[in-house]
């Protein structure tokens, strides 16, 4: 530690790192694009890459291939050439801008993308199998859905032992053992469980330290940025996970944010307002967006985007390495119910997080182009505002399209929001006897 | 004596604001902001210095507000317009818990503390229905003023029903009427019905307490008051000084500065 804490050269690492790995695996899918060999096509939430890695399948995630248009700026020319082919202006712009990717033989702003020569989904989204079915039309991909049993009830989670959640692990194993056979006969390679054991053993590592980094958000100041730094962090969990890079990473990355907290080093110099996000990024002006809460000296600590876009991996589970696919049904069915856990029950999990994180506002960003974790966000802001006397803001745009997005009424609602918290914290400074200093 | 001003720079009309320190206004102006964001800001400002018989540095400090805050360059701070309607509607009705407030391209609802906090709000997205645009389009495919379009509406026995949610689409809904024989009042009365709809559905999502004060240029139209008091079940207050609530509002943020900018450190409270 001591020696850690003289070394400065550690900030920022995880930013640096995350990119070049992302240039990384965006070359290596190139390269197999130019071979004309397949990849396998996954979602964020339970992607079962570590079982994919021993089949030595090449990893896409089509959902971050779409955010990088809209983040490069090229959304649009995507989505209109879907448009154009007949899918309609109201459904998700992912699966559009994915449709453009397929049309135009695999060109994407970071590379080529290979050909989707197995698609695996879970029912965490809805979206998810009918955008499979798309690949199946075009490329007669093979699709495999894996069907995650949720949480019943509010509150109401079962965990290993109770016989409730023994017949759910039951049910997600039967799927993962034929999914094993699938793989097998798409590769002709056949299942070794120690590779397993060697990939489940990296995402160990992640998992743990992707909990360790989100708990290291709660210091004062946050070390990172949970809407932009935390995105990169969730590109390398989702393209990694299951691999030694992936693994060495987050280790990596785990000590900067040690680091950062030891030493009280923020990702914003003057850190005055603690902010929870809720809902998928505004891409299309993803710098431009998060400037207008940085401006004001806010910055969020903590999203509802990093528990389920990263699978629910936030709960760092361990798997147990000496019954690997038995604890490999487990792993994905806890971390798949709380990655749509955060969606359905999400006050719960906010009211959580206002506590956890020391959160003076929650700022909830519906998008026109996903329902999935739009809908009920107005209900959940109600809800919340019932229990808890914390500021909230309800921004609505959209991860994609930026046809829908409107600088200008974004920044009045951001500054309004703003000036609230600026009147709550003078109002508590006077309440707590302190003496506040002429404007 | 200092004098503190506000103005409120919206996407139709420009409002300035003069108060005296007991924040009484003792000048206004009002007018089209046009292409010039900036000029119109000055001239306004300048027009209500004339209405009270000011220099420009007797005015101590001054807000600007609305859309083009920015562009009150000769300005000392911004503030939005939100924070702006809820802190001049609680001076002006202190009871006011609940603001609506209908300009030009936006219809806002907004809850206030009794000390004029903005505890939530909730505004019309990317479209312009429900708001006094909506009214202009009226205006425009009757051939009536927009003053005249308030009493037309009251004199409606049935009023028509509005179905469209798009202020485009509401121009040819209303030729449509016209050409059907409906009388021009229960067509008003039906455009000013479909406003008010749109308005308490705003008004619903951030929740309704009573008192609710009306603000905004369209606060000056009697029947889309008599509306809302139908639609709400209360009757909502309505000032003189409606049309410029966000600039008295902004007045009322200078006037804390040139009031903070006085009072020893202790006393910040009575400023805020």
């Amino acid at each position: 530690m001591s020696q850690m804490a003289t070394d400065t050269s550690l900030v920022g690492r995880g930013n640096q790192d995350g990119a070049q790995l992302f240039r990384q695996w965006f070359e290596e899918l190139g390269q197999v694009a130019e071979n004309d060999a397949g990849a396998a096509y996954v979602f964020v939430m339970g992607s079962l890459t570590e079982l994919l890695r021993v089949f030595d399948l090449p990893i896409v995630f089509p959902e971050i291939n779409s955010l990088q248009t809209a983040v490069r700026r090229v959304a649009h020319e995507y989505l209109s050439e879907a448009e154009d082919y007949g899918y309609s202006p109201d459904i998700c712009g992912y699966v559009k801008a994915d449709v453009a990717v397929q049309l135009r033989g695999g060109e994407h702003p970071m590379g080529r993308i290979p050909k989707p020569a197995i698609a695996i989904c879970t029912n965490a989204c809805n979206t998810y199998i009918k955008w499979a079915e798309i690949w199946e039309r075009m490329h007669d991909t093979r699709v495999f859905t894996l069907d995650i049993p949720g949480t019943r009830a509010a509150g109401g989670q079962t965990w290993p032992g109770d016989p409730d959640f023994e017949n759910d692990r039951r049910y997600v194993a039967d799927q993962i053992q034929e999914l094993i056979t699938v793989c097998e006969e798409q590769t002709g390679i056949p299942f070794d469980i120690d590779r397993l054991r060697e990939t489940m053993g990296h995402a160990n590592t992640m998992n743990r330290s992707w909990k360790r980094i989100l708990e290291l958000n709660q210091t004062c100041p946050a070390v990172f940025n949970a809407l932009t730094e935390g995105t990169i962090y969730l590109g390398v969990a989702n393209g990694f996970r299951g691999s030694e890079a992936g693994a060495t990473y987050f280790t990596d990355l785990a000590e900067e944010m040690e680091y950062k907290a030891a030493n009280g080093i923020g990702t914003l110099s003057d850190e005055q307002y603690r902010l929870l996000f809720v809902g998928v990024p505004c891409y299309p002006i993803f710098r431009r967006f998060n400037e207008l809460f940085t401006e004001w000296g806010g910055t969020f600590v903590n999203s509802t985007y990093l528990w389920f876009a990263s699978g629910g991996s936030n709960l760092g589970f361990q798997y147990d390495l000496e019954r690997p696919l038995d604890s490999l049904a487990e792993g994905v069915l806890i971390s798949v119910r709380n990655a749509m856990d955060s969606m359905f029950f999400q006050d719960l999990v906010l009211s959580e997080m206002i506590d956890d994180y020391q959160a003076d506002g929650v700022v909830f960003h519906p998008i026109k182009s996903c329902r999935t974790v739009s809908t009920g966000l107005a209900d959940n802001r109600r809800a919340l505002m019932e229990s808890r006397d914390t500021a909230s803001l309800f921004l609505e745009s959209d991860m994609m399209d930026r046809r829908v997005v409107s600088e200008a009424q974004l920044k009045n609602r951001i500054d309004a929001f703003f000036e609230g918290l600026a009147t709550r914290k003078k109002r508590a400074s006077i309440e707590r006897g302190e003496t506040l200093q002429p404007e | 004596m200092a004098y503190a001003a506000g103005v409120d720079v919206g996407s139709t009309q420009t409002k300035a604001v003069i108060i005296d320190e007991a924040g009484r206004i003792v000048g206004r102006s009002l007018m089209d902001t046009g292409a010039n964001v900036t000029r119109a800001a000055e001239t306004a400002f300048q027009e209500a210095l004339r209405d009270a018989d000011l220099l420009e540095e007797e005015v101590g400090f001054i807000v600007g507000t609305g859309y083009g805050r920015y562009k009150v360059t000769f300005g000392n701070t911004q503030v939005t317009e939100i924070s702006c309607h809820g802190r001049g509607a609680v001076h002006m009705f202190p009871g006011t818990r609940t603001v609506v407030d209908m300009g030009g391209q936006d219809t806002k609802a907004i809850r206030v503390s009794e000390t004029g906090e903005i505890l939530d709000f909730c505004m019309n997205d990317k479209c312009a229905a429900g708001t006094g645009r909506f009214l202009g389009a009226a205006s425009a495919a009757l051939d009536i003023p927009l003053d005249e379009l308030g009493p037309t509406a009251l004199r409606g026995q049935r009023a028509v029903k509005i179905s469209t949610t798009c202020t485009v689409f509401a121009e040819s809904e209303i030729l449509s009427w016209l050409g059907k024989g409906k009388k021009i009042e229960d067509i008003l009365l039906g455009v000013h019905e479909s406003i008010g709809a749109r308005s308490a559905g705003l008004l619903r999502r951030v929740g309704v307490e009573s008192e609710v004060t009306f603000t905004g240029g369209v606060a000056r139209n009697v029947a889309m008051i008599e509306t809302l008091n139908e639609r709400l079940g209360v009757a909502v207050n309505v000032s003189e000084e409606s049309h410029f609530m966000g600039a008295m509002g902004a007045a009322l943020f200078a006037l804390d500065h040139i009031l903070a900018s006085r009072a020893p450190a202790s006393s910040m409270e009575h400023t805020s």
